[in-house]
């Protein structure tokens, strides 16, 4: 194999490479052992600890009930940000200035703060001035901290897959005598958002990952928070750290999957002249982040 | 109107902020470090390298942030008494978000560092080599000087990233801004205008940061 990095391997290239594999596998086995060993000191590889997770009840009272949460505030935030979020991307291809600004502005701000910050303050918003049931609260606080980062988000994205489409779409559009507004629904808005699905995917794990920031701040009963409750009755921290962050991975690398597999079917079916937004396209991370994603959101 | 700032000494709003850009400060450093080596051995010709590095930055990405802080406080600090050397809780708690942040963030360095590799064309290194520059000669002259200048644009938008991910040190009690805004959103009256003065602070952060570095990126870019 060659790379810009380095030529294909000759017999003393391959030597180095077998010493540095060794030497690579001590050092990670020795991590290993390592983690191994302060895990055992601590009692934390016990059996009774890691037994919960093996009972059904521990499933059916915490985690699952808490990961259908978690994926109810993401499948919310998504429904209602993508709408909002393709006025705003269309809003800053407006011929009028005016419109151009205002909505140039109001997505340049929700992308530059936190989105922790946003759930703060819609759920104090929430308990003064509506009349929300502290039972319903933190779910739309979560909610509505989540649409307002992500809608911004997305309409960056609406915007960059309407201007990756070939020009000759708008003048062959205005040949045949459509108007701006149906040129923009029915020729530029269809092509873009099959171009943009695989962004759209990716982008619901940055808000996965974001809902955990409202069960620990806002008391939002999502899977992290009934991590707390779950190990409170076992005792078992690390162990229930370790279940729930693999649920998440398992979740996010299903949605991570299912984009670049998307990613890769549209790319193939040229049915469209335009290009195809990425999982890797969306310049922004959060972390849940907080999160966005850079790459698959980060944020946090 | 903002007489209420004055009772908050503990932290101070710019108290606060300071704290936010410490922790962003640091936390940048070590990613920017712990990123570049996943980077480097995602790159290299050893396999089992290429597959720490790729099952790192798939494990770390996939995990919230959130947990990943928890985690270091809940567990860490708690049951193992990882202290990071900080002899009271305070101290304590903000050098565990670094680590916290730093593993995570690496995560997204690595892959912008990755990709900034990616854009130079392989008929740059033969060219290098054909002229009779060795392989460190070929890095330190060709390859890496146009890998960095294709790079500044994605690792801005780490760092802003980065900048808004510290207000997650607030679960664990690090006394930066979203910390003191969530104690003074719940004490006062003035709900609208601490959003304001949180938001605005964040807008002077992260914009100034996303300017520079994009006009940077833009005039160093190669082109091709």
């Amino acid at each position: 194999m060659s790379s810009v990095l380095y030529d294909t391997p000759g017999p003393r290239a391959k030597r180095r490479n077998v010493i540095l594999s060794v030497v690579f596998v001590v050092l990670l086995l020795l991590l290993a052992w390592w983690v191994w060993t302060a895990l055992d000191d601590k009692g934390q590889l016990e059996w009774s600890l890691w037994k919960p997770f093996t009972q059904s009840d521990t499933w059916t009272t915490y985690l699952l009930p808490g990961l259908g949460e978690t994926l109810k505030a993401a499948a919310l935030a998504m429904v209602i940000a993508l709408p909002l979020g393709a006025v705003f991307g269309i809003a800053r291809l407006s011929d009028h200035r005016w419109v151009r600004g205002v909505a140039g502005t109001v997505v340049e701000f929700f992308r530059a703060i936190p989105v922790l910050l946003l759930m703060l303050f819609a759920n104090e918003v929430y308990a003064r001035s509506t009349d929300v049931g502290t039972e319903n609260r933190p779910l739309y606080a979560v909610v509505t901290g989540l649409v307002l980062y992500n809608a911004a988000v997305l309409a960056e994205v609406v915007r960059a897959g309407i201007l990756a489409l070939p020009k000759g779409q708008t003048e062959a559009a205005q040949a045949v005598g459509l108007r701006k507004g149906q040129t923009m629904r029915l020729i530029l808005l269809p092509q873009a958002v099959t171009a943009m699905l695989p962004a759209i995917v990716s982008q619901l794990v940055v808000i996965v990952k974001d809902t955990a920031l409202g069960g620990v701040m806002i008391g939002f009963t999502e899977l992290l928070s009934e991590r707390a409750t779950l190990a409170a009755n076992y005792a078992n921290v690390i162990q229930s750290f370790v279940i729930v962050a693999i649920i998440y991975i398992v979740v996010n690398f299903i949605l991570t999957s299912f984009a670049s597999w998307l990613e890769k079917r549209l790319r193939r079916s040229k049915k469209s002249t335009g290009a195809v937004l990425g999982v890797d396209d969306i310049d922004d991370i959060n972390a849940g982040e907080v999160g966005g994603g850079f790459a698959t959101g980060a944020s946090a | 109107m903002f007489d209420f700032i004055s009772d908050y000494d503990n932290p101070t709003l710019l108290g606060a902020f300071w704290m936010t850009v410490k922790l962003t400060f640091f936390s940048g450093i070590g990613s920017l470090v712990w990123g570049t080596l996943l980077a480097a051995m995602r790159v290299s010709p050893v396999p089992l390298m290429r597959g720490f590095g790729t099952a790192y930055v798939n494990i770390v990405r996939n995990i919230p942030l959130t947990v990943i802080i928890l985690f270091c406080s809940l567990g860490l600090a708690d049951i193992f008494h990882v202290t990071m050397g900080a002899s009271d809780f305070k101290v304590q708690g903000f050098r565990l978000a670094i680590l916290g942040f730093t593993a995570y963030t690496a995560a997204f360095v690595c892959e912008a560092v990755r990709s900034g590799i990616n854009t130079v064309p392989m008929g740059q290194a033969e060219a290098a080599r054909a002229i009779g520059l060795n392989f460190t000669q070929t890095l330190r002259l060709i390859v890496l000087p146009q890998a960095f200048r294709a790079v500044i644009g994605p690792l801005a938008n780490v760092l802003i990233a980065l900048t808004k991910n510290t207000t997650v040190a607030a679960a664990i009690g690090v006394a930066e801004a979203a910390y003191l805004m969530k104690q003074m959103i719940e004490n006062e009256a003035a709900t609208l205008l601490i959003g304001a003065i949180f938001a605005f602070g964040f807008v002077v952060l992260t914009l100034p940061t996303g300017l520079i570095l994009g006009w940077l990126s833009k005039r160093l870019a190669v082109k091709r």
